[in-house]
């Protein structure tokens, strides 16, 4: 046995521990259950409940077992007549003034206090003093307060500060009159808010968009995955008879720990927006009517069959899962057009042959916390994926060095190096990174770039940078949205190679929406099919296909005046198109003038599908909602339009069929992103109307769109900024 | 032993038993004894039996003085309730209030067990001492919110003052 190993006795159990570890971590992993309310594996320790009171032997007095460290030959009992008769007298202070209204608290029959209060409590009060009350705090629309329940546990205060980063949540006052609050009249505002709710073992903090509407015990539980970034949160949809109730966060360690962004967590209210498409409706004289599938699809299928392919433009979200991308390309080449691309949102779209087949963050979440040095270069990392801001603040706490080469005005709750630079200045500030990166590592940068590194303008903050990337053993280079949206992209990617090479970075993407990656690898890409195999005649890409028009179009699940480079444009061209199919859940009133076909598709909560997140995992899940009216999936829909279309082996029963079918077509292994030949780094600058809209938090897509609490918060305002 | 397979004696007995009409008369004896008791049957409807102020019967939902509905829309009611009977939609009200959007209970579901007055922590659901109520119509059979508070403001004296009578049991 090593020196920090010793062993303890719980209950007559001799369990191993490591030095320094307390108590409950060690009882929770040996799976004794020692009762506890301000207790959280991943908060610090306050000790401030007492209800994990436990008899230490030759110990005065019992002690609280998640601040008790471990000692040789330790004794405890967390069951002897004395750890209960604590237990029992802490949870009988606790009560004395938690009010008796459980029937209409929406933590009632999953409230941490219920629970102990069965197994600890007492059957009636001896306290007839009065009970105190504390006036409820408006702290936002999206969690509820009655603080008149807290029991002091400062699981949320903690969490503010520890995990999020703020200080927005404290306590004032000192025993009977402690209250927890924000210290001046505010709205908690920030984008992990709701984990708070989870967090809090009594109904104080809840869930407002929830609030009364259903009970613990009448919802099931059922396994799905975000759809609104690329991290892949797992969470848990709670479905009341067919309904979509809430979301909840799935524990997952090596993705979303025990948190969910904001976004994943109240976006749901969108399923049930008012302007969800109930029928399929087809345009007739000018006229949109409701109509039967079967009439709409054999339409759509005349049409598209009577248009010359090469005419044909289809359009998908990176949002739409690995199932309907990889149908959609399918009809798309089935039909014999390689007009199809999911990038929406790209500006620069030259330089394809050096697209990374699957974009990924070049590691892995977990070990992105073990970073030595992370740069990001173009990205607002806390609205891009705020799941992976967090992980790399816990990098930053670990002692990573962490650089953003960003627009200024971003604020982050760590120490961090930060290189102001306007997005239009963003190429030239790549340029003088190398250029530091040439000071600090010895080494020359290639000549094919060497037109735009700058050896002279580099600052303290640019050679702080360079040396952190360059003496960082695990050092790792992440091109954000912003980046990717960029006029200049390739170069962008192409000189934050170069200094990848030059540093020993690794060098990595965080893909748009939920499955950028995953279209990509399936062929939603006009040069590109199936498993990144290249085609021989590349059809139009994105921009091409909504500059001028073509004869026909096919939308799947974004809205274009919204979705795209240039919305107004992107209007006009299809409002200028023959022939205009949108599958979208939702109509938008943009959609009533170009449409010409609307198909009622589910949200990810009404559909089957797989996800590729940014670190490359597949993650599939089952829908958990009925269809809102005669919205039917969207593989389904493509399945059967393939039907129609009389394309050859489309005969898929479910989508684990389709899944498996894209499994197949695509390369499993995982690869690091090389650069191949340079693209030219000619080119002027680019003007500031060109660069891409600021990143919103709450505008990403279309379903959080539509969630009415998400547009109530100030962080969509983008007021209050904290 | 004779062919029947009885006694000699016992078919002696038999046949004296037959002469006298003995077991006529005792038959005769108990009918005489019931003619001279009072009557049990009540003649229903015009006469009704007494009832206990526990009677289960059909549902109402009561309000407090002041008019306020008082069902909280805790759905332990729904929880208890054996024969999933009763369903409930709940949500805020403009007030900031937890109230129902629907409360129904299917009386053909129903098996007038008492649980969801048993479980209502603030005397909301009651089971009235009415048991003479027919359905005509199909959907009739569903008592919705309305309809059991109409049947709760109509009794609510009776309602207060079995549940007082009742009081001193609990």
């Amino acid at each position: 046995m090593s020196d920090d190993q010793v062993t303890i006795e719980v209950d007559g159990i001799s369990l191993p521990a490591k030095k320094g570890q307390m108590v409950m971590e060690v009882t929770d992993d040996a799976g004794i259950y020692i009762p506890r309310f301000c207790y959280h594996a991943k908060l610090s320790v306050a000790a401030n409940c007492r209800m994990c009171l436990v008899e230490v032997e030759k110990a005065p007095k019992p002690l609280p077992a998640c601040a008790t460290p471990v000692a040789e030959g330790m004794k405890i009992s967390t069951k002897s007549p004395a750890a209960i008769a604590a237990q029992r007298a802490t949870m009988e202070f606790l009560l004395i003034n938690h009010p008796l209204d459980c029937p209409i608290c929406d933590q009632g029959g999953e409230c941490e206090l219920q629970d102990l209060a069965m197994g600890y409590g007492r059957d009636i009060s001896r306290y007839n003093e009065g009970k105190r009350v504390v006036a409820d705090k408006d702290i936002g629309p999206l969690v509820s307060t009655d603080m008149t329940r807290c029991i002091h546990c400062t699981r949320c205060v903690r969490f503010t500060e520890e995990i999020a980063g703020f200080q927005e949540l404290g306590t004032m006052g000192r025993g009977e009159d402690m209250k927890i609050g924000t210290y001046v009249e505010k709205a908690v505002n920030h984008e992990l808010s709701g984990n708070i709710i989870d967090l809090c073992p009594v109904g104080a903090l809840n869930s407002k968009p929830f609030r009364y509407r259903a009970r613990a015990w009448e919802m099931i539980q059922q396994a799905t995955v975000s759809p609104h970034d690329s991290f892949g949160s797992n969470m848990f949809a709670h479905v009341k008879q067919g309904r979509l109730m809430r979301v909840v966060p799935q524990p997952n360690d090596e993705i979303n720990e025990t948190w969910l962004s904001d976004r994943d967590r109240f976006s749901y209210d969108g399923i049930y927006s008012t302007d969800r498409v109930i029928k399929p409706l087809l345009r007739i004289d000018g006229e949109f009517r409701e109509t039967e599938w079967s009439t709409v699809l054999e339409q759509v299928s005349d049409r598209l069959q009577q248009t010359d392919a090469a005419k044909i433009g289809f359009l998908s979200s990176p949002g739409a899962t690995v199932e309907e991308s990889f149908l959609l390309q399918r009809i798309a080449r089935g039909l014999g057009t390689n007009n199809i691309d999911h990038r929406l949102q790209a500006r620069d779209l030259g330089d394809s042959d050096n697209d990374p087949v699957q974009p990924h963050i070049g590691t892995d979440i977990v070990s992105l916390e073990s970073a030595d040095a992370i740069a990001v270069i173009g990205s607002d990392l806390r609205r891009e994926v705020p799941m992976l801001a967090h992980r790399v603040r816990k990098a930053a706490l670990a002692g990573a060095t962490v650089s953003f080469i960003n627009p200024p005005g971003q604020q982050y709750q760590f120490s961090h190096q930060y290189l102001a630079t306007e997005l239009t200045q963003l190429r030239a500030a790549l340029g003088a990174l190398i250029g530091a990166a040439e000071v600090a590592t010895g080494k020359i940068a290639p000549d094919s770039v060497a037109q735009r590194v700058d050896r002279q303008s580099h600052d303290e903050t640019h050679r702080a940078v360079a040396e952190s990337l360059a003496q960082g053993e695990r050092s790792h280079i992440l091109l954000g949205h912003l980046a990717q949206r960029h006029p200049a992209f390739t170069q962008i990617r192409a000189l934050a190679s170069v200094l990848a090479d030059m540093t020993g970075a690794t060098i990595g993407f965080i893909p748009e929406s939920a499955n950028a990656a995953g279209a990509s690898l399936v062929g939603v890409l006009p040069h590109r099919g199936a498993g990144g195999e290249p085609v021989a005649t590349p059809g139009l890409n994105a921009r091409q296909m909504l500059a001028d028009a073509l004869d026909a179009y096919v939308l799947f699940g974004f809205e274009p005046e919204v979705d795209t480079v240039e919305g107004a444009q992107a209007v006009e061209t299809l409002r200028n198109a023959n022939f205009v199919v949108v599958m979208s859940p939702w109509l938008s009133e943009q959609a009533l003038e170009y449409a010409d076909v609307i198909l009622p598709i589910g949200t990810f909560a009404e559909t089957a599908g797989t996800y590729v997140n940014l670190e490359g995992r597949w993650q599939s899940f089952s829908g958990v909602a009925t269809p809102v009216g005669e919205a039917r999936p969207g593989w389904k829909v493509l399945r059967v339009l393939a039907n129609y279309l009389h394309l050859d082996a489309f005969d898929y029963n479910d989508a684990l069929e389709v899944t498996v079918a894209a499994r197949e077509a695509v390369p499993v292994e995982l690869q690091d992103y090389r650069i191949g030949p340079m693209p030219s780094m000619d080119g002027a600058d680019f003007g500031d109307d060109l660069m891409p809209a600021p990143i919103s938090l709450y505008g990403s897509d279309s379903l959080v769109r539509r969630s009415r609490p998400l547009q109530r918060t100030p962080l969509a305002r983008g007021v209050g900024e904290s | 032993m004779s062919a029947h397979g009885l006694t000699d004696m016992s078919m002696i007995r038999n046949w004296s038993k037959t002469l006298l009409l003995t077991e006529l008369r005792s038959g005769l004896a108990v009918t005489l004894r019931n003619m001279l008791r009072p009557k049990v049957t009540v003649r229903y409807p015009e006469e009704k039996t007494p009832q206990s102020p526990r009677f289960r019967g059909l549902h109402a939902q009561r309000r407090y003085p002041n008019g306020e509905e008082r069902c909280i829309a805790c759905k332990l009611c729904e929880a208890v309730c054996p024969a999933l009977a009763i369903t409930i939609e709940s949500d805020m009200r403009d007030d900031g209030t937890r109230r129902t959007t629907r409360y129904d209970i299917d009386l053909f579901k129903c098996i007038y067990c008492g649980f969801c007055e048993e479980a209502c922590p603030v005397d909301a659901i009651v089971e009235t001492r009415i048991h003479e109520y027919h359905m005509e119509n199909r959907g009739e059979n569903i008592m919705t919110k309305d309809k059991l508070l109409a049947v709760g403001d109509r009794y609510e004296a009776m309602i207060a003052a079995d549940k007082a009578a009742d009081s001193q049991y609990r």
